[in-house]
């Protein structure tokens, strides 16, 4: 049998102590963990039900506020407090509202580290792949259970490889590239798997990039991302650490291998109602827009920021258009507040909302009416998603909806980069 | 073990392909401790009568991919609180199975079946053997690794850990 090993295999043998092949079952001890305020008071509950007093280690746990924050109503208030009391009686460390968004906030502040194991209470954790680690999301009891025993039974994933290879052309962004494999693979086009992301074109992308491919695996019904780490620029909280070599090795056996030239690729767009619904944008040119949202783990970086205001600067939201933004950060607010972004966008009309998870998830700060269509940066459109089931969500990168807010219609960003005159019929596609 | 785990029959309700946890419980309802309020709004945004004609005991049956979408517990807390007692699945998203499972709410995959709408169906979760008592017909659920068999028998994972219990492996 080959020894040769995928980066899934090589990350949990390290924490198992012993040779581990896909299909396995193991017993591992986790490095990090988190929940939210979706996720964690129903933790908190199954925690103390278990016999729970102490968490496992205090230093390895965060609890994070920002799937409804500030809060909407007294009782979700009361849940965040519960969540305040639980942190400060364990030692855990605890973001408080406006912090950012909790995958954001683990990658900036060093709780996740290259070739590590982390849990976290949201299905989304596995953006912290784009630093190779293994993270994996779960739900709150399995989370109470890793607060209880700082360990996690697992099946080691299968693993499908991706390979990107060729420059992305302007107006297509990493969001374009995880959409076109969303929609390609399909919704549980890689259920229980690991996705490996490998190639040229991800060694020269940035480490937001990278979150945006690793994030939307979830789309595809993944375990776990793991981004190749040639290019990485590691996040400043863990300069100087070394970090155990988990790149996967030649020969090593995956489920698919899929090669995919980014070079000729347009910017890509989910249409109601499944993130697999994807289009070429240039299928949907035209569709009528009511707002605008760029924000979420999966694109409100300030790379998303800058090419946001890249099409808004100077420009008006077109009549009858709301445009609702957040940073991922108050760290990342601040750098976009610092360089002009936040000015250039207030002045185009955008509103700014407290950094979190706002309009995504559906629970307050942007819920869309009736009959409304909403070009948004996150990552779901499944029917209801942003709070109401008959409005209809069109999902695509931060450039894409600030055109959109900018033209009251869906058009092609590319040719808004392009310096295109605003007001000229760019959706006619008269320019391709 | 508990025979309410391995042993349900009941009516079942058919559902279609990749049911997101959006529409078996939507956001705005998931930030509660309260389950009754989670039932009542059980699949309101996939089918906003279903949650009416759910009786204590019976059984959900889905296509492809059903409970695809996020981590929230929520979406098997609701269904388990509406009184369903299993959920059969052509397959499952990784996260919701896991879910159930550590929520001691039976949940098995069934590649291959033709259960209607409306049919009496019985299951043993752990056995792993499903009939449908209006046809006769009987079919096959895919193996439960066996910490997950173990989890379920406990009642789920608050049981299973409980007063100092750790996980175990018995292949």
């Amino acid at each position: 049998m080959s020894s040769a090993r995928t980066s899934a295999e090589k990350i949990l043998a390290l924490k198992a102590g012993e040779d581990v092949r896909a299909g396995d079952i193991v017993i591992v001890p986790v490095d990090g963990a988190m929940a939210t305020d979706t996720t964690a008071p129903l933790a908190i509950k199954a925690f103390e039900s278990m016999g729970g007093s102490r968490v496992w280690d205090p230093a390895k746990m965060s609890l994070i506020l920002d799937h409804a924050t500030p809060a909407p109503n007294e009782r979700i208030s009361t849940l965040h407090t519960m969540m305040r009391e639980f942190a400060a009686a364990h030692g855990t460390h605890f973001y408080d509202v406006g912090d950012g968004i909790c995958h954001q906030l683990m990658m900036d502040n060093g709780h996740v580290a290259p070739g590590s194991l982390f849990v976290g209470a949201d299905s989304h954790t596995p953006t912290l792949g784009a630093i190779q680690s293994f993270a994996i999301g779960v739900g709150s009891t399995d989370l109470a259970a890793v607060m209880l025993t700082g360990k996690i039974w697992l099946k080691v994933p299968r693993t499908l490889r991706i390979e990107l290879s060729g420059d992305l052309r302007p107006g297509t962004f990493a969001k374009d590239v995880i959409l076109y494999l969303v929609g390609r693979l399909g919704i549980a086009g890689a259920t229980y798997e690991a996705v490996e992301f490998g190639g040229t074109t991800v060694a020269g992308m940035s480490l937001a990039s990278r979150m945006v491919l690793a994030n939307m695996v979830a789309e595809m019904g993944a375990k776990t991302a793991l981004v190749d780490s040639a290019g990485l620029e590691l996040p400043a909280a863990l300069a100087g650490q070394s970090f155990p070599d988990v790149a996967p090795d030649q020969g090593a056996e995956y489920r698919a291998v899929h090669h995919v030239d980014v070079s000729d690729l347009g910017p890509q767009v989910a249409a109601p109602h499944l993130p697999d619904n994807v289009r070429d944008v240039r299928e949907l040119l035209g569709i009528k827009v009511h707002m605008g949202f760029i924000g979420s783990c999966t694109n409100a970086r300030l790379e998303d920021l800058h090419a946001a205001a890249a099409i808004l600067r100077g420009q008006r939201l077109a009549p009858g258009v709301r445009l609702i933004i957040t940073a991922s950060s108050r760290r990342i607010f601040n750098e976009a507040l610092a360089d002009g972004t936040i000015q250039a966008l207030s002045e185009a009309g955008a509103t700014f909302i407290t950094s979190g998870c706002g309009p995504c998830v559906g629970t307050h700060q942007g819920v869309p009416g009736d009959g409304e269509t909403v070009v948004s940066t996150t990552n779901r459109n499944f029917r209801g998603r942003m709070g109401n089931p008959n409005a209809a969500i069109y999902l695509g990168s931060p450039a894409f909806v600030a055109a959109a807010a900018v033209a009251g219609e869906i058009v092609d960003p590319a040719e808004f980069l392009a310096g295109a005159p605003v007001g000229s019929k760019v959706a006619d596609g008269a320019a391709t | 073990m508990s025979d309410a785990i391995s042993a349900i029959s009941g009516s079942s309700h058919l559902l279609g392909d990749d049911v997101d946890t959006d529409r078996i419980i939507a956001g705005k309802y998931t930030k509660t401790l309260d389950l009754g309020h989670l039932a009542e709004h059980l699949l309101e945004d996939y089918d906003p009568t279903l949650v009416g004609r759910i009786k204590s005991g019976d059984l959900l049956v889905a296509g492809e991919n059903f409970g695809c979408g996020s981590s929230r517990e929520q979406a098997p807390l609701a269904i388990k609180a509406a009184g369903v007692t299993c959920v059969l699945a052509r397959s499952f998203a990784r996260i919701f199975y896991r879910n159930a499972i550590n929520i001691g709410l039976s949940v098995m995959e069934v590649p291959e079946h033709d259960i209607a709408d409306g049919d009496e169906v019985s299951v043993n979760a752990l056995a792993g053997s499903v009939t449908n008592e209006t046809t006769g017909a009987s079919y096959r659920a895919t193996r439960l690794p066996a910490v997950m068999a173990e989890i379920l028998a406990a009642g789920g994972l608050v049981p299973y850990l409980k007063n100092g219990g750790d996980y175990t492996v018995r292949e």
